[in-house]
């Protein structure tokens, strides 16, 4: 009897260990045709080894585990942060299965997207067809106030036309002429969502400020936050804004569609930039983005089109909150408030209470490019020492910035870059070069299991914790978390190392 | 406390349930004529004594409704061929598609990850734009080579392909081929492409074909040279259980405990090895249909191997179906199911008598795959629930024929349902507890419904055969009586709602 407390009923957290089970596991191996035990240990013990991760660095063609994802799923994150926004993504349907599940997955909220649903026959003839009913099915059926198109790669294989597409689907009436249908291609085979974000972005922006440029500026700043998952961020970046009395606009923000109240009405559009605002965005002072590498051919655009001048600050840590705040008052004239100065000193003071803890620990890292420039610049200013930081999509000019960052101190001198390198590789290193704990997304669990090197969970996707994305890293604030999260991380692993009475328990302390 | 003293429902329930034909017409009004004449025709309401549900189905989604469906890649690489554990599933083709399909199903297995099974890994050829253009068999070829190296003991590889695979021309059989013989490995090519087909379905079908073409002919081969044992009457497989939240096991326990030898699991914790023994068992036991009846019923053309659906979901439909399967057997194993009812029947009750009193009555509206829209009715029905309305993301006529079974007269069914739909429907029917996707969750979670993902058991399970069911239970009364429902809503509104 395996259930034989209906007052404990076990699941297979619980069930699977029991007699019953674990008799069964070891009777089916006869009929696995598995591999003789040793064998299986020998050759974990060899993938641990200097070897092993030679060969695992030599390779070409293969990609293990990476730390990307593609360019569609970062354009429709960038769609819904604008106000009744319906992503429409333009080819296979299962792709749009995938990044609804991803997002749902990590922010447990809805996130509605719509395909063109292509198959074999657009596959010959192209997805025109596809297109002009997919406009009109969604726009009556979901009443968006803006319908952002980004392509799945088979589109892009077959070298679909988004801007003709939307032209004639408009013609023949599928959605208004003046209905906004920004588009960007997002072919999945180049860049990673970062890309996508970046394209996507532009796309909006280039169609609704459109012919909206004025004599005058509307005395705003546009804030870009990038392919931001931590809607804490979103939230922290408007409140400095509105402590500073600073008028902005937020392009784009998603955090209320990422994290709208429940109260028992399902909004499908709720917040959002509004359109008009972000029509607006054309006329305001400069433009401040969060992260560089995903905003890289918007800001281009805006510089070039719009003639405006754009920043990008990582508000991470201390110093990185310092330089964003001295660059809105630099902008704006505004002074940096007494509120503000306190919580830098609170967030100090926090810094200093655990700096013994941090001080000299070795530490890996991977995510995304300006993700791991701000890990690193809090990192270095608690004297914590980055020694391996992976980036699968990495590029130049970020190793570049990370490198210059990371000699600017003492503490960065034994970090290594692995651009365009993927988790088996940092598996390796974790076994080979030890750390004492890594900073990553809910993947990084498995680097945990294997390499027994604690995980300290920041970045995207994080499925296996909750509610994590809702608070900040950025800002002072931001930097409490960052600190609550590692130094608490650390202090776990101590407890777990020491928990054995009349063994290990000696250093077991009440006081850390 | 249940859900209905919020105040946002309340405002809801006195609505007056329309007539479900009635609703259906009023739903499409919305559609522009075209697609609705296409969706009409996959909405209807089950009558009593229909040989069908009334609806058309495995028809292309209509652009822009906001499908619930996947692809072929999804039906191949994340649910045929993807737990077979100890090959290595290489996503062909840029990162994405094997990015997110990463751990996404829970198949559960034994085994070092990373050594001797690959379970929760993701390989891929990180297609770049020069592997658009020039093509991608050299970089398969070498990432072969690569694989061999650093996990030798991989016991195969199959290649899944994404959407560019077959837009551009690869030869990924011609790569098999020669591979395979390099490595001295099955190597095997799936053209399981994101844009064939209308659904996941027709992957899982591209999935069971590679399976006899690819898999297969080393078992006629083994079996020539003699290397087939004959095996024992009693040997059977499990077709169609990939083990979500250890599925499989807890309907292994069952069938090993009636005295049947089951020989191979397809595919949640299978092995290559398994497959290949399969064409020698005497009877297939199939569980998912939809996704695996085309390898059963390749096994019972050419090995002549009988195949039988059962349900494990509920004590009613397991103890049926034990017997229908010990049925097949002699008298010592039919002597052995009724024992191991027998044996069961005490946990079985008191599941019932701890949770039915607290789930009587309660309606429930399913949407799901091609399977469980119709296979975890009974075991709702066990614990004294109703359905008020089902559907398939992407069932078949079969199924849709099968379905009769399982419903009563006046159920609305809806296929492939669009969000739109589906939250219609749920907003004028109200139903207590909604069981789909991930993607419905928190849409109905919002509208203050109870809500259980009926594709990943909502991390929890198995809910498979008896242990499975007392999950079941707890897990449903967890949902629909959880005191947060009861907080949806500020008291201070609830005067003017």
């Amino acid at each position: 009897m395996t259930q034989n407390n209906i007052d404990n009923i076990k699941d297979h957290a619980q069930l699977f260990h029991q007699d019953e089970y674990q008799e069964l596991f070891a009777n089916k191996k006869q009929f696995e045709g598995g591999h003789d035990p040793d064998l299986v240990a020998q050759t974990a013990e060899w993938t641990k080894t200097w070897e092993y991760r030679e060969k695992n660095f030599a390779r070409e063609a293969l990609t293990v585990n990476p730390a990307k994802a593609c360019q569609p799923l970062g354009a429709i994150l960038a769609a819904v942060g604008f106000e009744g926004t319906l992503p429409f993504v333009h080819g296979s349907q299962g792709c749009v299965a995938y990044f609804r599940s991803y997002f749902t997955r990590h922010f447990k909220e809805p996130f509605s997207a719509v395909s063109s649903s292509m198959t074999e026959d657009a596959a010959v003839f192209g997805g025109l067809k596809n297109m002009v009913e997919g406009l009109a099915v969604s726009y009556n059926l979901y009443k968006p106030k803006m319908i952002a198109v980004c392509t799945t790669c088979m589109a892009e294989v077959i070298g679909d036309d988004l801007q003709a597409f939307i032209k004639t689907s408009k013609e023949e009436g599928s959605v208004p002429q003046d209905f906004p249908v920004p588009y960007a291609h997002t072919p999945s085979f180049v860049g990673s969502h970062i890309t996508g974000y970046d394209n996507m972005i532009k796309g909006i922006l280039s169609n609704l400020t459109e012919g909206k440029k004025q004599e005058t500026t509307n005395g705003k700043l546009n804030l870009i936050p990038g392919f931001e998952t931590y809607i804490g961020n979103l939230r922290e970046i408007k409140r400095l804004a509105s402590v500073m009395g600073i008028d902005y606009t937020l392009l784009a923000d998603n955090s209320d569609y990422l994290d709208s109240p429940n109260n028992g009405k399902f909004n499908m559009y709720p917040g959002g930039t509004k359109l008009a605002d972000a029509a607006d965005s054309i006329n305001a002072e400069a433009t401040i983005a969060f992260q560089a590498y995903s905003t890289t051919k918007t800001r281009e655009y805006i510089e070039t089109e719009w003639k405006q001048k754009t920043y990008v600050t990582r508000p991470v840590g201390i110093r990185g909150t310092d330089e964003f705040l001295m660059k809105l008052s630099a902008l704006t004239g505004k002074p940096i408030p007494q509120e503000l100065e306190d919580e830098r000193g609170r967030a100090v003071d926090a810094l200093t209470d655990s700096q013994a803890w941090l001080h000299g620990k070795k530490v890996a890292l991977y995510g995304d490019p300006d993700l791991v420039v701000g890990l690193v610049q809090f990192l270095l200013e608690v004297g914590a020492e980055p020694i391996h930081i992976v980036v699968t999509n990495s590029n130049e000019a970020f190793e570049t910035e990370l490198r210059a960052l990371l000699d600017s101190s003492p503490f960065g001198a034994g970090a290594t870059i692995w651009g365009g390198k993927d988790l088996w590789h940092l598996r390796s290193l974790l076994f080979t070069e030890p750390v004492d704990f890594f900073i990553g997304n809910s993947y990084g669990k498995y680097l945990w299991r294997d390499t027994h090197t604690p995980i300290v969970r920041i970045g995207y996707p994080i499925f296996d914790r909750h509610h994590l994305h809702r608070y900040a890293t950025y800002g002072y604030q931001g930097t409490i978390n960052l600190l609550n999260w590692i130094v608490n991380t650390i202090l776990d692993e101590l407890d777990r190392n020491t928990i054995i009475p009349a063994k290990t328990d000696i250093s077991y302390d009440l006081i850390r | 406390m249940t859900p209905l003293e919020s105040s946002t429902l309340e405002e809801n329930s006195t609505v007056e349930t329309k007539d479900a034909k009635e609703l259906i017409q009023e739903v499409l009004q919305v559609y522009p004529d075209k697609a609705k004449k296409k969706r009409e025709k996959h909405l209807n309401v089950y009558e009593e004594g229909k040989s069908d549900c009334g609806v058309k189905s495995n028809i292309k989604s209509v652009p822009g409704t906001m499908t619930t469906r996947g692809c072929a890649y999804a039906g191949s690489k994340g649910v045929v061929w993807g737990p077979v554990k100890d090959m290595i599933h290489i996503s062909h083709g840029p990162v994405g598609c094997g990015y997110y399909s990463w751990s996404g199903r829970r198949n559960y297995y034994i085994g070092t990850t990373g050594i001797d099974t690959f379970g929760t890994m993701q390989f891929t050829s990180d297609f770049q734009e020069r592997d658009i253009v020039f093509g991608g068999d050299k970089k398969l070829a070498k990432l072969i080579t690569e694989l061999e190296e650093l996990f030798p003991l991989n016991r195969g590889i199959s290649i899944q392909s994404e959407c560019p695979i077959g837009l551009i021309g690869d030869d990924i059989e011609a790569v098999a081929k020669k591979s395979a013989k390099e490595i001295g490995k099955t190597v095997v090519p799936v053209r399981c492409e994101g844009f064939r087909g209308v659904s996941q379905s027709l992957g899982h079908h591209i999935a069971n074909d590679a399976v006899r073409d690819w898999v297969f002919p080393q078992h006629d081969k083994e079996k020539k040279a003699g290397n087939i044992p004959e095996g024992t009457p009693y040997d059977v497989a499990i077709i169609g259980d990939y083990n979500i939240g250890g599925d499989a096991w807890s309907s292994r326990i069952l069938l090993e405990e009636i005295g049947l030898r089951v020989v191979a699991q397809w595919s949640g914790d299978g092995t290559l090895h398994e497959m290949i023994k399969t064409p020698s068992v005497k009877l297939n036991l199939v569980h998912c249909y939809r996704s695996m009846n085309y390898i059963s019923r390749h096994m019972e053309e050419t090995y002549g191997i009988p195949w039988l659906e059962y349900n494990f979901f509920g004590p009613t439909k397991i103890a049926e179906s034990l017997r229908e399967i010990a049925s097949k057997f002699d008298e010592t194993i039919q002597a052995k199911a009724e024992e191991v009812i027998a044996k069961y029947q005490k946990q079985t009750d008191e599941v019932i008598a701890k949770y039915r009193p607290r789930l009587e009555g309660k309606t429930v509206a399913l949407m799901v795959g091609g399977l469980r829209p119709r296979h975890v009715v009974p075991a709702f029905y066990d614990l004294g629930m109703k359905l008020i309305g089902t559907g398939y993301e992407f069932g078949h006529n079969d199924d849709y024929k099968r379905t009769t079974h399982y419903v009563e007269d006046g159920t609305l069914i809806y296929d492939d349902v669009s969000a739109y739909e589906f939250e219609q429907f749920v907003k004028e029917l109200q139903p207590d507890l909604i069981a789909s996707g991930i993607k419905e969750k928190y849409v109905f979670q919002k509208m203050a419904l109870p809500f259980r993902q009926m594709h990943s058991w909502d991390y929890s399970g198995p809910y498979h055969g008896y242990d499975g069911f007392a999950i079941f239970a707890r897990d449903m009364d967890l949902a629909l009586n959880s005191p947060t429902w009861s907080l949806i809503g500020a008291p201070w509104k609830q005067i003017d709602e």
